[in-house]
């Protein structure tokens, strides 16, 4: 199932002229399995600015970690050692992260992130080479966190899978929520039946529900929890609600709040142009991982215009210096290289015959991460 | 925890049972007849979702994204015993175990490249959507209540074409000595491919029933083959009944485990940590189940006697 897949950055007629390219990109994804809409997103994103910035000297060479760990550190050490690669990305589960980038920057590559920034990477483990242009971990949960404390819910039930980016979804909402909970509950990672918390939730009595069930867990829970005859407002992070997850979830994710980074109506030119460019492309709406796909591209493209990645000095102060147009507006990296942004509040709606997402709300301006202060590079 | 709340978990543990045992008595009836280790029953699980999610789309009606479901799996099953399954019956288990976990991969890409990456949209229908009040005051959803029935009814039916019909004398006869029910003259090739078919529509009922609640996307059946796993180490190899008494068990210790565990911890420590701690606890309950059968029964509840 090793599916190799050799693609060139420029547009196809270039690709003959890219045999003698000057930098290589690895980008390791899951492009088959469970979770592989996220990673087919990621990799569209990325090589749409990719193929649009056209440029011959840049080569991709793209490959599908299947959501294994060890399948991920296997592709990275090739792609390094046999490629040589000066350049990783495109990772998409924190597991997979925690297994590939502490070895890839200690050889010397630069990682750039596309999703998956773990607490462990934004703290005591950053380093000058892993640059997270996607988020901390922590925010879009912090988001909804500051959201449900502006509306003045009072007893939210909280839910999260047993793993540490579960545990970290919700100390990010207590982090930022601050007060009461009506419930709070671990699920197994991959559980598929939620009929069990549904019943906890109607007995707690509380007054709202926060969730992070990325993936097919997510699709289960909204389609389960809709049919419960259970009627209270539901948050969560992004993740749950992105493009693929609604058309699968249908009428039942409807009015449900989510903390994103970016959204599809975010008024900026950028992101007119990537949303547009993209549907053009790929015949279908964009999701949160295409978009952050696509600002990795931009912000290794703006890097690449003033140094190569063989320049590791100048390089990594191009890339530090954020001078690319994000489609999320406002971009700039903090001193752990993780992003100072806003983050907002979405809310499910139907536009014709498509579920997708509007944004209601700023949750929090200019929001860094929490681990900012335990990173050593000051 | 009130009354209400633990009645309404075990409804719970019961539904999620009765699903687990429309997978497990195929699994079980092929090995018991067959004596084979099929790791694609999976995959036809996932077969039978994604037929009924491509029916219910095209066509709008559940009923017959039902009928789909069993024909798709059923029909799949046939297919995969007369090209792979039927090569495989004088080699080892471990020859079959590679043979169907190839299997996985080539349906699970296949469905890929048929239907895409992304999730599929399947909904219950609205006549079984909402809930009902049950007596003692318990809302519980219409749909749930009928997959309880589904899964009973299908087990009488079982029960009934293992004791009461010719098909059941030689599925019977067949687990007990093929040489010998061949020699009087029964077509066992015939037997076995309709046998695996059964089983195979049997998870995709079972695939396109829990699709309607759940995420209709490629690999669904692997976490639920694992557990079909249990459940017939648990009630034997090769009995259905046991299949039956397994899944049940599995079904209420993973749901009342989940529930109850973390309100044990809470006893003793914070509510945060006890909702860790106690869901770690859960994940282990049905594996410490059947290590404990294991120990009292080493062939499972209803296993023949070695």
């Amino acid at each position: 199932m090793s599916m190799k897949t050799l693609l060139a950055a420029a547009s196809l007629v270039a690709m003959a002229a890219s045999a003698q390219a000057e930098v290589k990109i690895g980008m390791i994804t899951t492009l088959s399995g469970g979770g592989a809409s996220l990673g087919i997103d990621t990799r569209d994103g990325f090589m749409l600015a990719m193929e649009a910035a056209g440029r011959d000297d840049v080569e991709v060479i793209i490959e599908d970690d299947q959501r294994k760990p060890n399948v991920a550190v296997q592709l990275a050490d090739k792609m390094i050692q046999s490629e040589k690669v000066d350049i990783l990305t495109g990772i998409v589960w924190s597991n997979l992260a925690m297994a590939v980038v502490p070895a890839a920057t200690a050889q010397g590559k630069f990682y750039l992130s596309t999703n998956a920034a773990p607490a462990q990477l934004a703290g005591r483990g950053c380093h000058q080479n892993y640059f997270a242009v996607s988020y901390q971990n922590d925010n879009l949960h912090e988001a909804a966190g500051a959201y449900a404390k502006s509306e003045g819910y009072t007893k939210p039930f909280i839910m999260a899978p047993n793993y540490p980016a579960g545990q970290d979804s919700l100390n990010g909402f207590k982090r930022f929520y601050g007060g009461e909970l009506a419930g709070e509950v671990y699920t197994k990672l991959g559980q598929t039946d939620y009929a069990a918390e549904i019943a906890q939730i109607r007995a707690s009595g509380a007054d709202s529900i926060f969730f992070f069930l990325p993936g097919g867990m997510g699709i289960s829970f909204l389609k389960q929890y809709a049919d419960s005859g259970v009627d209270l407002p539901v948050m969560g992070p992004a993740f749950s609600f992105d493009q693929a997850i609604l058309q699968a979830v249908g009428e039942a994710a409807m009015g449900v709040k989510n903390g994103s980074n970016w959204s599809k109506d975010l008024d900026n030119a950028a992101n007119a142009a990537f949303v547009s460019g993209f549907e053009e492309k790929y015949d279908r709406l964009p999701s949160l991982y295409a978009a952050y796909g696509y600002d990795t591209a931009n912000l290794l493209l703006s890097a690449l215009d003033v140094a190569e990645p063989s320049d590791a000095e100048a390089f990594r102060a191009a890339l530090k210096a954020a001078d690319f147009d994000s489609v999320r507006g406002e971009f700039s990296f903090d001193t752990n290289q993780h992003p100072i942004q806003d983050i907002y509040i979405r809310e499910v709606i139907k536009e014709g015959e498509v579920y997708t997402n509007k944004i209601v709300a700023t949750a929090l301006e200019d929001r860094s991460s929490a681990y900012v202060d335990e990173c050593s590079m000051n | 925890m009130s009354p209400i709340l633990l009645v309404e978990q075990v409804l719970n543990g019961l539904q999620s049972g009765v699903m687990l045992f429309l997978m497990a008595a195929g699994l079980t009836l092929i090995f018991g007849v067959m004596g084979l280790i099929n790791l694609a029953h999976g995959s036809l699980y996932m077969i039978g979702a994604f037929a009924a999610a491509a029916v219910a789309g095209a066509t709008g009606s559940f009923a017959l994204a039902l009928v789909a479901a069993l024909a798709a799996a059923a029909a799949a099953g046939a297919l995969i015993e007369l090209l792979v399954i039927r090569r495989l019956y004088a080699r080892d288990h471990l020859d079959q175990v590679l043979a169907t976990f190839a299997l996985i991969l080539i349906l699970s890409e296949g469905t890929r490249w048929l239907f895409g990456s992304f999730p599929l949209y399947l909904n219950m229908p609205d006549a079984l959507s909402g809930t009902v009040t049950l007596p003692g005051g318990i809302v519980y959803p219409v749909y749930r209540l009928a997959l309880i029935a589904v899964g009973i009814a299908v087990a009488l039916g079982l029960w009934w074409l293992n004791t009461r019909t010719r098909l059941g004398i030689q599925i019977r006869a067949g687990e007990n000595d093929r040489q010998m029910i061949a020699a009087l003259g029964v077509d066992i090739s015939r037997l076995y491919t309709l046998v695996f078919a059964i089983g195979a529509a049997l998870a995709g009922l079972a695939g396109a029933l829990v699709g309607a609640i759940q995420s209709v996307q490629v690999g669904m059946g692997e976490p639920v083959l694992i557990l079909a796993f249990v459940v017939i180490v648990i009630g034997g190899i090769g009995s259905i009944k046991g299949a039956l008494i397994g899944a049940l068990l599995v079904g209420l210790t993973d749901t009342l485990g989940g529930v109850l565990l973390p309100e044990l911890f809470k006893l003793f420590t914070d509510p945060a940590s006890a909702a860790a701690t106690g869901s770690a606890f859960a994940s282990m309950a049905i594996y410490v189940l059947m290590a404990s059968v294991l120990i009292w029964r080493p062939t499972g509840l209803f296993g023949a006697r070695p």
